[in-house]
């Protein structure tokens, strides 16, 4: 019994096992469907067509991908340094202010592409001071981030109504935002790509921050694994004990992955505010900032799996709401159901189906010893 | 004569390529106190670890008062009357002593009856073997002396019979450490049998009928105590293993690299780890530090490589202050020309979840050498790598493969490539050979001798004492965070032996 479990191939580690989550996740999902009196298979049809078959489905799915990708990324940088920061939603939130700075008081003078890099930065230095308290608390006085992190995602979210409400909202106006940005604030759409496939995009939100975001992904990835301040954060993520024989400052290293990591989230603001909504508004970040957990989670922490995984869930927020449009039974919190079916298998669930598929591997490595030498993981992880 | 109340036949266990245990017969009988000594890492608690249940040997059986006995967990241990007092101890902190005792044998889902019950029962308990303890004292508020007392009370209250005890003056001051030996004086008188594991040669002496040695895995003898002396002991527990003989010449002892004056370390509790210690090292020669595990020389190495701070003392390189009460950093010293193979290559020396050649430049990842700009230079990385592999023939000759799936001795001679090859002019190395195959030892020993000739100040910590003998120029023993001597290195096995067990310096003392 204490046989220690044979190590999985890379492409079973990565796919294979992703993939039986999800198809438990989806089977258990289209039982809940049964349920309610609704065919799974009509459903899970709806869905996929609702995201992906036509020009304004994809628009908006790859628009959801796009928040995704950014709080995923925030979450798996910090997990490479061992820390779980869960403030990704608060980051987003309070990164928003940064986004309103520069469209607000620059829309109406510069070009959207001068505006643009402007705001990606303030964006993401707002996302980073965020960060950068926890980090601090966590690296000085050892508090930990997941307590302080989701602590400060409600005052970031206090902060935002108090802004909302008051000193940003225009004078005269009922609703909890800010004014409609200037032409500068205003990002250019993507509706050239999917022409390019021959799809119309109409009214989807789909635009440019969708590329920033696959930018961040490859930045983050050279980052993690090309840099010499990735091999710190690794070293300090996997051993602390390591890091500090090897000279690495851990207060250094855990104020510097956080505020990248609150950067990242600060970043998302971008794309419903000035890509979308032209304005800042009350809980744009809606949940964004906790899917990306799963989706650093279901990625493995790797910025590839992390866009696929963004995607997927940008499809489950776009075909669940076709879904809930079409099936009279099936309401808009059905849609959380299997939302949160996903993430529980995909994500919480992980390791759920590794211990046999690593014993059956290890029964198929016997079976052709000598071709297929069984390599024994030490300690796992 | 009467059946034992333990009997071991022919236990055997390994950890993958670790043999923890080796063949283990024992023979504790009814009423005594016998004790078990050996080094860390001798197999001792592992021993104890499969009489309580936490293991299963892979081999042999356990007799419990003549009758054969299968125990899967500590509950049928307890079952048998077996009472286990760990070297942590395993109490609710902010628990009341009562609320401890009754912890998991609660009898009833509503606690009223089982606490008056538990009550009477531990007042019992306390009259018969004058364990006094207040039952509604919280045990953070108690003193660890009296934390005991309740581990050894709810052994008890489980109607234990036979008392295993780890390493249970560890934490105890001497006074509370006599006490307790009192105590066991007691429940012997009682009829209870106790097995007390330790490796301090004083309590063995002090306190039991019989004591059984272990060395590296095996039970290597046993005798009555007042038929045996400390130097039999010390002996056995230390081994003459075959040497393995190293080729040197001459030490040729130039300039002073290392020089350590009066340092002191406490860890994190506040307990001296290093008391006042203080001596050089210089270019050419190789001192090294004999003694117990946990005598010191970890953190008496961790400081002067700068992972750890000290209290008080000072500590020159090449005749410059190291800032060993503040902002010391490895880094740093690193630069200054001191390497250090650390004793616990697993965590410290090594990330295992790393592919080989991040490995080999662990702690010099800042050198340009490795470098583009913020970039790590790859190319040049591996092909550095690729020549340690082959000068230190590292097997398999893959930088690519995960550290984690190389053998120990490969690990190690990952580490020792990384720092040997920096030519430093200092190099501190803890425990060169643990875990590694005879065929490694012998080339890692020859590198040490090799870094000796070319002039480097060599600092060596071993538990090994052989292998403090055969490479040292100069032997220093610590004792209990001391150095307690220095001698030259053919001072006798016997003699260092029992300079280990820290004899001369109790009788210094009485």
């Amino acid at each position: 019994m204490s046989q220690p479990f044979a190590k999985l191939p890379a492409w079973a580690d990565y796919g294979l096992l992703p993939l039986i989550n999800l198809i438990v996740a989806f089977f258990v999902a289209g039982l809940v469907v049964l349920l309610v009196g609704e065919s799974p298979v009509d459903a899970a049809i709806l869905m996929v067509k609702g995201a992906f078959g036509s020009g304004d489905g994809v628009g908006y799915t790859l628009y959801y991908a796009t928040n995704f990708i950014f709080t995923g990324l925030c979450v798996a940088v910090a997990f490479h340094c061992g820390l779980f920061n869960i403030g990704g939603e608060g980051q987003a939130y309070i990164g928003g202010l940064g986004v309103a700075l520069v469209g607000l008081g620059l829309g109406s003078a510069l070009p959207w592409w001068l505006a643009f890099p402007l705001a990606i930065v303030a964006s993401a230095l707002v996302g980073a001071l965020w960060a950068l308290i926890p980090a601090w608390l966590q690296a000085k006085r050892g508090s930990h981030v997941v307590i302080t992190t989701i602590m400060f995602n409600f005052i970031a979210a206090s902060i935002m109504v108090y802004l909302l409400v008051g000193p940003l909202k225009p004078l005269g106006s009922q609703a909890p935002e800010t004014r409609v940005f200037g032409e500068g604030g205003q990002l250019p759409g993507l509706g050239w790509l999917l022409n390019l496939v021959g799809l119309n995009m109409r009214s989807a939100p789909l635009n440019i921050s969708f590329l920033l975001a696959l930018l961040a992904a490859f930045l983050v990835w050279v980052l993690i694994w090309r840099t010499k301040l990735g091999y710190e954060i690794r070293t300090m993520g996997f051993s602390p004990k390591a890091a500090r024989y090897a000279g690495i400052s851990e207060l250094r290293i855990i104020i510097i992955t956080m505020m990248i990591s609150g950067a990242l989230a600060g970043m998302m603001a971008l794309n419903p505010i000035m890509g979308a909504q032209h304005r800042v508004q009350l809980d744009f970040v809606a949940g964004a900032g906790f899917v990306g957990i799963a989706v650093a989670l279901m990625g493995r922490s790797h910025p590839a799996g992390i866009v696929l995984a963004a995607i997927l869930f940008g499809m489950l927020y776009q075909g669940g709401a076709e879904i809930a449009f079409d099936m009279p039974n099936i309401s808009r919190d059905m849609i959380v159901i299997i939302q949160g079916l996903v993430i529980l298998f995909a994500g919480a669930l992980e390791h759920m189906f590794r211990p046999s598929l690593q014993r059956i591997f290890q029964r198929i490595g016997r079976g052709k010893r000598g071709t297929a030498p069984a390599v024994v993981a030490g300690g796992g992880q | 004569m009467a059946e034992p109340a333990i009997e071991l036949v022919g236990i055997d266990k390994r950890f993958g390529a670790v043999h923890a245990n080796r063949d283990i017969h024992l023979r504790v009988e009814k009423g005594t106190i016998h004790g078990i000594i050996g080094e860390n890492g001798a197999g001792k608690s592992t021993l104890m670890s499969i009489l309580y249940g936490f293991y299963q040997a892979d081999s042999g059986d356990i007799r419990i008062n003549g009758t054969m006995a299968s125990i899967p967990d500590p509950n049928a241990a307890i079952a048998l009357g077996i009472g286990m007092v760990h070297q942590h101890f395993m109490l609710v902190e902010n628990f009341t002593v009562l609320e401890n005792v009754m912890l998991g044998v609660e009898g009833a889902p509503l606690l009223k009856n089982g606490i008056a019950k538990a009550r009477a029962e531990l007042k019992r308990l306390e009259r018969e073997y004058q364990l006094d303890v207040d039952p509604d004292a919280l045990i953070e508020e108690l003193p660890v002396g009296l934390q005991q007392r309740v581990e050894i009370l709810k052994a008890l209250y489980r109607g234990a019979e036979i008392l295993v005890l780890d390493e249970p003056t560890g934490v105890l001051t001497p006074p509370e450490a006599d006490h307790l030996f009192r105590i066991l004086e007691q429940l012997k008188d009682q009829g209870k049998t106790i097995i007390l594991i330790t490796h301090k040669l004083r309590e063995i002496m002090a306190v039991t009928d019989n004591v059984s040695v272990m060395r590296q895995g095996a039970m290597v003898a046993t005798r009555k105590t007042e038929e045996t002396t400390v130097e039999e002991l010390a002996e056995l527990m230390v081994g003459r293993r075959v040497l393995l003989r190293v080729q040197k010449g001459e030490a040729k002892p130039a300039e002073i690299k290392l020089s350590v004056e009066n340092l002191t370390v406490r860890d994190s509790r506040g307990v001296v780890m290093v008391e006042n210690a203080s001596f050089t090292v210089r270019g050419g020669e190789i001192v090294g530090i004999a003694g117990v595990a946990g005598n010191g020389q970890s953190q008496l190495i961790e400081t002067i490589a700068g992972i750890r701070t000290a209290v008080s003392g000072r500590v020159l390189l090449d005749g410059q202050v190291i800032d060993i009460t503040g902002a010391a950093d490895p880094g740093e010293l690193r630069d200054r020309g001191l390497a250090h193979v650390p004793e616990d290559r697993h965590h410290m020396g090594l990330v295992l979840a790393f592919e080989e050649y991040e490995n080999s430049i662990l702690g010099y990842h800042d050198d340009p050498l490795y470098l583009n700009g913020p970039f790590l230079d790859l190319d040049a990385i591996q092909a550095d790598a690729r020549k340690k592999i082959e000068k230190y023939d590292i097997r398999p000759s893959d930088p690519r493969l995960k550290t984690a799936n190389f053998s120990g001795g490969n690990q190690q001679k990952i580490v020792l490539a990384r720092e040997m090859e920096r030519d430093p002019g200092v190099l501190i190395i803890g425990q060169p050979t643990r875990g590694v195959d005879v065929g490694a030892i012998e080339f890692i020993h020859k590198r040490i001798i090799e870094m000796r000739d070319a002039g480097k100040a060599v600092l060596l910590v071993s538990v090994e004492l052989d292998e403090i003998r055969s490479l040292s120029d100069r032997i220093l023993v610590m004792f209990a965070g001391r150095i307690v001597g220095e001698r030259d290195s053919d001072a006798s096995e016997g003699e260092l032996g029992l300079l280990m067990a820290g004899v001369e310096q109790q009788e210094a003392a009485e």
